[in-house]
Order: structure tokens, then C-alpha cells, then sequence
């Protein structure tokens, strides 16, 4: 059971949570190339370890935030607010 | 190749079983091969083999990190089926189906290809509606499906529950008696003892580092065993294709996620075919030797940790006990997870990759056991004369450009 640090609520269990994905994806302009557009959409880093994710306090204050977690050891660094930039680490 | 037979069975009886040769070769890299596979589970192993016999390619490694077989072909819960709802994926998956009904003859080794039938529950009358517009897709794809009532459920899976006051009410569904299981350390083990004797090392305990690619496409691999030089190379690496594809400079359309299984501790015969239940999102069958074997919904988070968390197993088991609530007594002897390659539209991505030379057979998400020897046997030709076979050019790197994916996320069985 992951413990997931809501910037809102605190610590929660997992099954509140929604995973939504790698965080920070920028769209492009929408006359951009498909090969672009299918970046966007489709095409993602999946690092093993370190990986900025988006999350959904879905059963919780319902607020999207940033996770900063480990994919390899499942250690949650941080979180921080949906519109904060991304942390150096 | 040391042929199995009930006659070798019986002169290894006589002599103590201490006559038994190896079932491949155990060899260290040589300085170049034409062709190199990384990653020895099921689909790098039948792609050797089918090199070497439908090509005539014997000048193959295959490097694999662990163990033969060690990956998610050793992690899987052995299903082979072909009920894919699009042309594409039916296609594809039947022409697998169809090599595993030859496999044991074929390779001289007993894969335990049991086609007990796999049958599709539906619990509501919009199941039953998606279920025949299912099945009657494969029919219209040549595939075999048979549309059941509740009796013919009852019939087929007595252990289901079957009460007025099931949660999961049973009105029908559907079975494919040409799908079923078989043993998965099995088919990896018969295609590297075949892919061996035809010419193809199998490397083991050699993990790839790096790659050198020049204007043509590759032209070495560093590995945890040194560099060797070769002018072509598949990946076929299930849960790493990112992080390999990463070392080739490539970003790819997948996730990893942890997909996990369990088993109970080995009963009496209690269920001879394979139970899907899209609602209860779960699926079970019953190994040789006993054990019932739980498959479910993926972690639904990115994961390299090959082990899954509670919640996800507390849900499948949850469901495995409403459908079949006399299961409830059985202790669960083993549960593990896979490391899975999860793709948008849940299709595989196979074929060319944007690098000469260089072959992609990943994202099969979590069904790549039964799509091995149609993996292999795909792959090998693409390797072979570099360009896509006709059964896979759907499913090339560039639908994702194109617009032209193959959602077979619905179809696949559970919703993950």
C-alpha cells in the first residue's frame, strides 16, 4: 500500500488516488507535425526510477497535484502543487 | 539435438537419469554475430528459432540479463487465446494459436498445450449483448467462438456461483475451445534447446549497456560480457523496452506497469478450462499440478518493481471469491508480478524502428505469452529480409503518426 502525500489532505492510502500519467507534457500548437502530436499524445519517458507523475485525489478533495516517486523502489520523494514548476532534483 | 521419446525416457530410467544431456549450449559471446536479440524470454528465444529454420540465419545470439525465461515469460499465467474482437489482432493472435497446436510435435519437447477452452462470463444483459457482437467478430474473422447460455456455463464451470443471490449474477457468455494453457517455462526452455541446436548461442547473465550505431544501423553492443559487433538487432526485452530503447536514443508510446498473479496451494481437479470474468475482472484456471492460477487488473501506476501492491491483489482475489465462493478455504501459496509494457490502444509495437537495423517486438501489454510463436515467427522475417510481415505491419511503430491504432482495449477481456 503506497502512502500518498495530497498536497491538500495530508498522507492517504492509495486506493483514494488516481494515477494520471507523466507530468509537465506541454501541448503543442495545433498546426504542429502528427509526428509532434503523437509525441504529445502518446509517446512518454517511462524512467525507472525517478519520474514526475500527475496524480488525482479521485475519493479525497477530488484536487489534481504533482507526485515526485521512485518507479524501481516505490519511494515517494515529494508532491507539489498541479500549476507549481517542476523541482530540480 | 538429443531426441525426447518415450524410448530415451525409459534407457535414462535404467541408468539412474544421469545420462541426460544439457538442453542448450552454455557459451560465451564470440566477437560479432549478423544478428543479436536482446532479451531470452519466449518471444527473443522463437525468433532465434525461427531464424535459424524459417531463414536460415544461424549466426544469432540471443543476450539475456537473467536467466532463460526468468523475465514475464516465467511471470505470466499461461493462457493462449485468440478471442481478439479487430481484424489486425485476430489475425495475428490465430496464427499464434495455430503454431502452439503444433509446438510439442514441432520442437520435440511437451509444452502441455491443453486446449481446455477459455470461457467469457456475462453477468448483465449488456454483457451478454457485447459478448455475442464479440464472439460473432471472431467467427466473421475465422476464428472458432461458441456462444453459451447459463447451462452451458453451469456445464463447463459447475465451481461458478451459480445462487440467486450471486453478486455476480451468470446469465451466459461465450467460449473459444481452441484456447487454453500451457506450460510457459516450457515453450521458452523448447525454443532455446531447438534455436541451440540449429546454431544460435544463447547467452545467459549478459546485460546489454550500450550501443554503437553508426549510418547503417548498429554496429556493436556493449554488454556486461564485452562489446560484440553485429549488423542487426531485436529488441524483444517485455517491462525494458523503454529503458533499452533509451540507450538507442528512442522514447517509445508505452507505460510499465506491474501485472500481478498468484496461486493457491494445489486441490483435487476443480476446474478444467479458463474463466474470464470481465465484470469481476479477474480471470482463474487450474495448473497440472493443481494449483489454481489468479490473473487480474494491472497497479495502475508505473512500476519497474516486478511485485505488485496489496490493494490490486486484496481486488482480485475479492473477485475470484465472489465467482467462486467455495475457493475461499485455499491458502494462496505464491503471488509475484510482471513487469508489463502497457501501449495506448493495447496492440503490440512491432517491426522497424526509426534506427536501420534495429527491431522493436515490445508493448504486448499483458498478453505476450500467447502471441510467442507468432512473435518469433514475425520477427524473424522482419530481421530476416528487414521488412514488415503482413500479419504485423498493422501494428509498425508509425500508426501513432498516423492516427491508425488498434484499440483493442476493450476486447482483450479485462478493462484494465
Amino acid at each position: 500500500m503506497l502512502s500518498i502525500p495530497c498536497p491538500h489532505c495530508g498522507l492517504r492510502d492509495e486506493d483514494e488516488f488516481v494515477w494520471g500519467g507523466e507530468a509537465h507534457l506541454v501541448r503543442p500548437r495545433l498546426d504542429c507535425s502528427a509526428e509532434e502530436w503523437a509525441q504529445y499524445l502518446f509517446y512518454r519517458d517511462n524512467p525507472k526510477g525517478i519520474a514526475f507523475e500527475r496524480w488525482h485525489h479521485r475519493f479525497g478533495c477530488g484536487q489534481w497535484f504533482n507526485l515526485v516517486r521512485n518507479t524501481a523502489t516505490h519511494t515517494i520523494e515529494m508532491s507539489y502543487l498541479i500549476d507549481a514548476q517542476r523541482p530540480d532534483l | 539435438m538429443y531426441r525426447y521419446s518415450a524410448a530415451t525416457l525409459l534407457r535414462q530410467a535404467m541408468t539412474d537419469q544421469k545420462g541426460w544431456p544439457a538442453a542448450w549450449r552454455s557459451t560465451s559471446p564470440k566477437a560479432r554475430y549478423s544478428v543479436l536479440i536482446v532479451g531470452g524470454g519466449g518471444h527473443g528465444l522463437a525468433t532465434a528459432y525461427y531464424l535459424a529454420k524459417n531463414h536460415g540465419i544461424t549466426d544469432v545470439a540471443v543476450l539475456e540479463k537473467g536467466w532463460i525465461g526468468g523475465g514475464n515469460t516465467g511471470r505470466n499465467t499461461t493462457v493462449v487465446r485468440s478471442n481478439y474482437l479487430f481484424p489486425e489482432s485476430a489475425r495475428f493472435y490465430d496464427h499464434s494459436v495455430k503454431l502452439y497446436e503444433g509446438l510439442s510435435r514441432e520442437l520435440n519437447f511437451n509444452i502441455m498445450f491443453s486446449q481446455r477452452g477459455m470461457v467469457t462470463l456475462a453477468h448483465s444483459r449488456h454483457d451478454l449483448e457485447a459478448q455475442r457482437r464479440w464472439a460473432n467478430a471472431m467467427r466473421l474473422n475465422g476464428v472458432d467462438s461458441e456462444l453459451l447460455d447459463r447451462e452451458g456455463v453451469r456445464s463447463l464451470a459447475p465451481a461458478l456461483d451459480f445462487s440467486e443471490e450471486a453478486r455476480f449474477p451468470i446469465l451466459g457468455g461465450f467460449v473459444q475451445k481452441r484456447g487454453g494453457t500451457a506450460r510457459h517455462d516450457a515453450v521458452a526452455w523448447a525454443y532455446a534447446r531447438a534455436a541451440s541446436s540449429m546454431g544460435v548461442d544463447i547467452i545467459e547473465n549478459c546485460e546489454v549497456e550500450g550501443f554503437e550505431i553508426g549510418p547503417e544501423g548498429p554496429t556493436a553492443v556493449q554488454t556486461s560480457r564485452g562489446r560484440i559487433k553485429t549488423g542487426a538487432v531485436g529488441l524483444a526485452v517485455a517491462g525494458n523496452s523503454s529503458l533499452l530503447a533509451k540507450q538507442l536514443g528512442l522514447r517509445l508510446p508505452i507505460d510499465s506497469l506491474s501485472l500481478q498473479a498468484m496461486v493457491t496451494e494445489p486441490v483435487k481437479p476443480v476446474l478444467d478450462t479458463v474463466v474470464l470474468s470481465p465484470a469481476a475482472a479477474v480471470y482463474v484456471s487450474q495448473s497440472d499440478k493443481g494449483e489454481l492460477v489468479i490473473g487480474g487488473g494491472l497497479d495502475l501506476y508505473t512500476s519497474y518493481g516486478q511485485r505488485g501492491n496489496l490493494p490490486t491483489a486484496q481486488r482480485i482475489l475479492a473477485g475470484v471469491l465472489t465467482l467462486f465462493p467455495s475457493f475461499s478455504r485455499l491458502r494462496l501459496l505464491r503471488q509475484w508480478a510482471g513487469t508489463v509494457d502497457v501501449v495506448k490502444d493495447s496492440s503490440p509495437i512491432f517491426g522497424r524502428s526509426p534506427i536501420p537495423n534495429v527491431f522493436l517486438n515490445c508493448g504486448w501489454g499483458t498478453g505476450g505469452f500467447k502471441a510467442i510463436p507468432g512473435g518469433g515467427w514475425c520477427f524473424a522475417h522482419t530481421i530476416a529480409t528487414g521488412e514488415h510481415h503482413p500479419l504485423t505491419a498493422p501494428f509498425a511503430l508509425d500508426r501513432f503518426e498516423k492516427g491508425a491504432l488498434i484499440d483493442e482495449a476493450a476486447a482483450s477481456g479485462i478493462a484494465h
